[in-house]
């Protein structure tokens, strides 16, 4: 068994209550942080620790936070993005649902190392369970003197609050996020400057993801540097993966970064292998913005070596042959699913999340949605592949905020890898609408390279 | 949508008032503003949608502009600008519940009810559409019905036929 750092205690009963999350040892790390370290020493320890953000980009935690502008007089802010909108991507809600109290006392001690006096959980508006569960626990916390005035006679005051967002994807993205929770539509700001600058009602603010902030509480405990021992190389830690798809056992699983791919899918201790006896034929590692890769790659590298879950691993052979972590959202597509359908199912969704700023992600997103839409109802023509191609690189890198990026990966991915199974639903069109491409050579294995002198 | 002359005013209720007061506490002097989204949220548990005389009075209450409320309720999803059933169901349509039968869901609610998506049932009970991505992946299918936003998972026809029945016999 892998070591559990968010999880361990998940299955005990009442652990969303603080009774029991006291009784396992919760709320240590405030007792530690604001008695014992200065606000400058946890920001040390998180970056000792090489704790990465969570919510998607991977940006080192204690970089952010050393980041943050201090300007005399002016309010600070942490906002933890709790949005969590991304296909694929369910572990937030997961951890908020099971155990609140260690996203609350994450916050507590990020806040306190970020001098904010009032912090804000944007929770996205559809988890009205959650918001309502976190709203009990912050009350349960204030209660007990773990928030508010002058938490445990130390001196320092916090509130905490719960904003609910209205629906949008977009709203995610940390400068949208911010726009939403000043009331406004959440069209992402133009960066710089910078959140760290100027953020919520133009103060220096941070955006954190939930389990980045709630890793904060297993730093403080045992020390950054005891954090850093776990995992591999750069990706330090353990981290949630939300599996979904065509697998025997679906759900949220801790893991520690450096876990052989193929271990997680197939071993009983996580995804138990694919569902009914079937194949796999491709993955999106990392939620539904990043590229997606057929079995074979999946599980190596193109030179035949084991592909393991860490950051750096899942972008080894950059997009020609990799992919990246995301926000940990694995998806698992066994032998009969239609990459066409899935492609098309992703460019209507961001068609449809896109804010609309940008004119190469908002005409953009839904032209590709349309060519996606012939092609999968055997409509398309063979010039159409190379239409989408041209669409999705007039995307990328061309907008104010990465969904245009994120619109443009998974078509652009999908045609590298996938290019027959496009071409035949061209030539088949009529046998394309009731049978499957299959799996073609998707999963032959792929052979370890002979290891070549160098001279 | 925004057609005023058509609804009825409304007036806000003193419970109503008191939450919007608690919700506005949360944020700084000045930054009422914040308060927008959470107040719509609560307007619409209280009447099931947000029509324009709410949203009118929601501006009079933060003094804002009302054009400051249309354009935040347009252009978030949750909230509905036309009545909906008494039970608004939300089936996930995006991609990984596809892969585990969302779609079959969404047309099979379809024959059911009897309606397209986003009409309501003769009735006035139901009415559903399909939503994106609801953070539940590795349960799909799953369905959320307003505005508590209970959840139901891992859906097949014989549960949602189930949780329909369940729906019609409360009410
Ligand atoms: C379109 C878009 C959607 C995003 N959605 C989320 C989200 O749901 N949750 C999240 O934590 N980060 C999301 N992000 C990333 C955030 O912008 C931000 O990088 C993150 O919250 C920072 O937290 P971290 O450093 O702890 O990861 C999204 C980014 C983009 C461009
Ligand atoms: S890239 Fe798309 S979502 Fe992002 S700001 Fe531009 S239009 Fe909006
Ligand atoms: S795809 Fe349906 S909940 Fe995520």
């Amino acid at each position: 068994m892998s070591r559990k750092l968010l999880l361990e205690h998940i299955n005990v009963p009442g652990i969303n209550t603080l009774e029991v999350y006291r009784q396992k040892g919760g709320y240590r790390a405030v007792e530690k942080a604001l008695k014992t370290l200065t606000p400058e020493e946890i920001v040390e320890e998180v970056k000792k620790s090489g704790l990465r953000g969570r919510g998607g980009a991977g940006f080192p935690t204690g970089m952010k936070w050393s980041f943050l502008a201090k300007p005399e007089g002016v309010a600070r802010y942490l906002v933890c993005n709790a949005d969590e909108s991304e296909p694929g991507t369910f572990k937030d809600r997961y951890l908020m649902t099971y155990i609140p109290h260690a996203l609350i006392e994450g916050m507590i001690v990020s806040s306190f190392a970020l001098g904010a006096k009032v912090s804000y959980i944007y929770v996205r508006g559809e988890m009205m369970p959650q918001i309502r569960i976190l709203e009990k626990a912050i009350a349960e916390a204030k209660a007990a003197g773990w928030l508010g005035k002058n938490i445990l006679g130390t001196g320092y005051d916090l509130e905490l609050y719960v904003q609910p967002g209205g629906g949008a994807y977009i709203c995610g993205e940390e400068t949208a996020l911010l726009e939403s929770l000043e009331g406004k539509r959440g069209n992402p700001r133009i960066k710089p400057p910078f959140p760290a600058i100027a953020g919520l009602y133009g103060c220096p603010t941070v955006v954190n993801n939930v389990e980045s902030i709630a890793a904060v509480v297993p730093i403080i405990n045992d020390g950054g540097d005891e954090y850093a021992k776990i995992g591999i190389g750069r990706s330090t830690g353990t981290k949630l993966i939300s599996a979904s798809g065509n697998l025997v056992k679906p759900g949220v699983y801790e893991i520690e970064l450096g876990l052989p791919v193929e271990e997680f899918i197939y071993s009983d201790e996580y995804c138990g292998g694919i569902a009914n006896g079937k194949r796999l034929k491709a993955t999106v590692a990392g939620g539904s913005s990043v590229p997606i890769l057929p079995a074979n790659l999946t599980l190596k590298y193109a030179n035949g070596e084991p592909r393991l879950m860490s950051y750096e691993s899942l972008s080894e052979g950059g997009f020609a042959t990799g992919t990246m972590m995301g926000s940990g959202g694995f998806i698992a597509f066994d032998e009969d699913q239609c990459i066409v359908r899935n492609t098309w199912n992703f460019a209507r969704f961001y068609h449809h999340e896109s804010c609309g700023q940008c004119s190469p992600c908002r005409e953009g997103t839904g032209w590709m949605e349309k060519v996606l839409h012939k092609i999968e109802h055997g409509h398309g023509k063979m010039e159409d592949v190379d239409l989408l191609w041209d669409i999705q690189r007039k995307i990328e890198g061309n907008t104010i905020c990465p969904l245009g990026d994120a619109a443009a990966w998974p078509v652009a991915s999908a045609i590298r890898h996938f290019r027959d199974e496009f071409e035949w639903h061209i030539k088949e069109p009529v046998k394309s609408q009731s049978q499957n491409y299959g799996i073609a050579n998707y999963a032959t294995p792929i052979e370890k390279a002979p290891v070549t002198e160098e001279k | 949508m925004l057609k005023v002359e058509e609804q009825t005013p409304v007036v806000f209720s003193s419970e109503l008032l008191a939450k919007f007061d608690d919700v506005k506490s949360r944020y700084p002097e000045g930054k009422h503003k914040s308060a927008l989204l959470p107040l719509l949220h609560l307007v619409q548990a209280e009447y099931l949608w947000v029509s324009t005389p709410a949203m009118d009075k929601v501006a009079e209450y933060l003094n804002i502009q009302p054009i400051e409320v249309y354009e935040v309720a347009t252009f978030y999803t949750m909230y509905f600008l036309k009545p909906q059933g008494k039970y608004a169901l939300e089936v996930c349509r995006t991609g990984p519940c596809c892969l585990v039968g969302a779609e079959k869901i969404l047309s099979h609610l379809e024959n059911k009810l009897g309606v397209k998506e986003g009409e309501v049932t003769a009735d006035g009970l139901f009415s559903f559409r399909g939503v994106e991505c609801l953070a539940a992946c590795g349960f799909g299918p799953v369905l959320q019905i307003s505005p508590e936003y209970t959840f139901y998972e891992n859906l097949t026809e014989a549960s949602v036929d189930k949780l329909i029945e369940d729906l019609k016999n409360k009410s």
